[in-house]
């Protein structure tokens, strides 16, 4: 599979994109404007967007709590995101989601199960619906590390491979789940390897190298298309800030933070695509700038998006039926 | 219109045949219920003969509550619309976070984008299986912004009701008690439905009221019927659904009798009868002539040994020596 210099530069794009949106609203949770806590995917871009871009539009996406490009790539206006982050009214769940439940119909984003656990039914149920009714699309389910060892991910593995579901697995391995180690807490080494435990096709990948990302989970979606099932996928990757905006972080070495920053996975991009003479100064100034804007009329939209009235809490508690 | 005497369970079977008939998206995903030659037909048969018509319809799956909850959730939110058995209601623990944060709050989380039209079916009620397969708990659920709670107590109120709820946009928790499936009772030949959310009058009175949820609603009908022979006038409504709670026909009801009898197989403590009682006692205070009366289980698990199980439960005894004391007061 070759990927076009087109395909290249918009990867490199949306990365740039990813990080700045992340940072605003870093930023903007540091000014108190956003409740509860943000959860960046700073340093783990390649992976998030390198998954996301495999996918066509009509496809279902599960994103996790970070790497909110995903749904911006998938469809997401980023000032409604924004917005949502910010509980403003015009973000896509009215406020109600905030940026850990996130949820784009319009745009097949199933949205984030914050509850993290909730990844593999879900996914199950949804790649159930697109096999019955033989749809052609997949379900991407992505999930962290620490989510990978919880009692769902068995059932969720299991059943997916038993009924050949199309959906592909794509495991954000950024080594931590808010302190705890994956090292320490995983009696094997790579979450990927447990892929031959559901007789499926595992693979472990950099992660923060978008090229390897995309090829491999474009590869498994043509698998799951084609009714040869589900495939693990893990992106070895790395959260370079904390756990979320309030995480000091003082459990990791600086020296493993600084060995991973030396592998950002937009600084190494940059620089292949330079050495390929696809990127130059001027059009890496000129990318950054436009992300930089886009990035600032989403703050400023949601900014500037009116508070939900607070009686409206108490909508959407349940949907009046009408006789399908 | 005309009708026939059918059993519980069959009128469940039938509920199911007709809904997956009328709608391709309408599935069941549970444990040892393929309802073909060689199947087990779900741990109370109410799955039998389906997979005759409906054979790529039953889903087996292994012993996964949480992932049949869940895959139910994820099916539904992308258009399918799945019934989901878990064999007995005491393992719903197990599913309890898909149910309550995953297929109640999804509709509230995304603003209505998405919608989890499932059903959850699961046994109730103790016929001598211990204390791990004899629960009926119904006031965790009530307690969910999100979801409804269904109880049928008659074949035909079983029928109509599930064919409701699986049409229904939300997910609806809906509990048989093993005590019924074989009851039999008259169900139209025809097609119906029961809206949910509306309690039935099961028989008229004019001395008390006795509000009387699922398995309890029959013997509260049956004390009825002693009680008028020693003269007094029982009505028992049989609320049907928990959530939605029609809270009129129960108020309507109170302010005509004056006095009150809530019945449920729960464990009294924090049981669904708290809550009616608490609503009645908010709205009719002024129409009530004795305290309200309450009716549930021993606060024990429910034990294998029948003497000891008889002991726990509340029975027709029970209710009406409740009826008794508030007549009396
Ligand atoms: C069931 C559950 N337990 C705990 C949490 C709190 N929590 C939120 S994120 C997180 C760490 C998750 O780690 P991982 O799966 O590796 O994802 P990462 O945050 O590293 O992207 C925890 C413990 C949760 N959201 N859900
Ligand atoms: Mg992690």
């Amino acid at each position: 599979m070759t990927i076009s210099e087109e395909l290249m530069l918009q990867m490199y794009r949306y990365m740039v994109l990813g990080r700045l949106f992340e940072q605003c609203a870093e930023q903007l949770t540091h000014r108190g404007l956003i409740p509860g806590a943000f959860h960046t995917g700073i340093g783990e871009e390649a992976t998030h967007v390198g998954a996301t871009l495999a996918l066509t539009h009509k496809d279902y996406i599960i994103p996790t709590h970070r790497g909110h490009v995903a749904d911006i790539i998938k469809g997401a206006e980023p000032g409604r995101l924004m917005a949502e982050i910010l509980g403003r009214a015009t973000g896509y769940c009215g406020g109600r989601g905030g940026s850990v439940h996130v949820a784009d119909a319009a745009s097949n984003n199933l949205g984030v199960q914050a509850v993290l656990s909730a990844v593999y039914p879900v996914a199950v149920g949804a790649a159930l619906t697109q096999k019955r009714a033989n749809t052609g699309r997949i379900v991407l389910a992505m999930f962290g590390d620490g989510a990978s060892l919880m009692g769902t991910f068995h059932e969720g593995m299991n059943l997916s491979a038993i009924w050949h579901l199309p959906v592909v697995w794509v495991c954000v391995n950024n080594q931590y789940a808010m302190s705890t180690n994956f090292a320490e807490a995983s009696a094997i080494a790579n979450v990927a390897d447990r892929a031959s435990a559901y007789n499926m096709p595992g693979h472990v990948v950099d992660g923060n190298d978008i090229m390897v990302v995309y090829e491999t989970v474009r590869e498994a979606r043509e698998r799951a298309l084609a009714g040869e099932g589900p495939t693990l996928i893990e992106c070895k990757t790395y959260r370079q800030g904390g756990h979320s905006t309030f995480d000091t972080n003082p459990y990791r070495p600086q020296e493993e933070i600084d060995a991973w920053s030396k592998r950002d996975p937009i600084t190494q991009f940059e620089q292949r695509l330079r050495e390929r003479g696809i990127l130059d100064e001027e059009l890496i100034t000129q990318i950054a700038d436009g992300a930089q804007e886009q990035v600032d009329e989403a703050q400023e939209f949601a900014l500037n998006s009116p508070e939900p009235p607070p009686e409206a809490g108490v909508e959407f508690v349940f949907r009046s039926s009408e006789v399908v | 219109m005309t009708t026939r005497e059918i059993t519980f369970r069959d009128a469940l079977n039938e509920a199911l045949r007709e809904e997956m008939a009328r709608e391709e998206g309408v599935f069941i995903i549970g444990e040892d219920i393929y309802g073909g030659p060689g199947g087990y037909q779900g741990a109370f048969k109410v799955t039998k003969g389906l997979a005759e018509d409906f054979e790529d319809r039953l889903l087996d799956t292994p012993m996964i509550e949480q992932t049949i909850v869940g895959a139910a959730v994820g099916a539904a939110m992308t258009g399918s619309r799945p019934v989901a058995e878990i064999m007995f209601e005491d393992f719903i623990t197990l599913a309890m976070d898909l149910l309550v944060n995953t297929a109640a709050k999804t509709h509230y989380m995304t603003a209505g984008q998405y919608s989890v039209p499932i059903v959850v079916r699961a046994a109730c009620g103790a016929v001598g299986v211990g204390p791990q397969h004899s629960q009926t708990w119904t006031s965790w659920f009530m307690h969910i912004p999100g979801l409804y709670v269904v109880l049928p107590s008659t074949p035909y109120d079983a029928k109509g009701l599930l064919k409701t709820a699986i049409r229904d946009d939300n997910p609806v928790l809906f509990l048989e008690h093993k005590k019924l499936y074989n009851v039999k009772g008259s169900v139209p030949e025809d097609e119906y439905e029961i809206p949910l959310g509306q309690a039935r009058v099961l028989c008229p009175g004019d001395d008390v009221t006795v509000v009387a949820i699922g398995y309890m609603a029959g013997l509260a009908t049956q004390v009825a019927g002693t009680l008028r022979d020693q003269g007094l006038s029982v009505e028992v409504i049989d609320p049907r659904s928990l959530a939605p709670l029609d809270l009129e026909t129960i108020f309507q009801s109170v302010r005509k009798t004056h006095k009150v009898v809530v019945v449920a197989e729960d464990c009294k403590t924090a049981g669904p009868t708290a809550e009616i009682a608490a609503l009645v006692s908010e709205a009719c205070f002024e129409f009530l002539d004795a305290p309200i009366g309450r009716v549930g289980a021993r606060d024990a698990p429910i034990a294998h040994n029948v003497g000891m199980s008889e002991y726990i439960l509340p029975d027709a005894a029970d209710i009406h020596e409740a009826v008794q004391s508030v007549i009396a007061w």
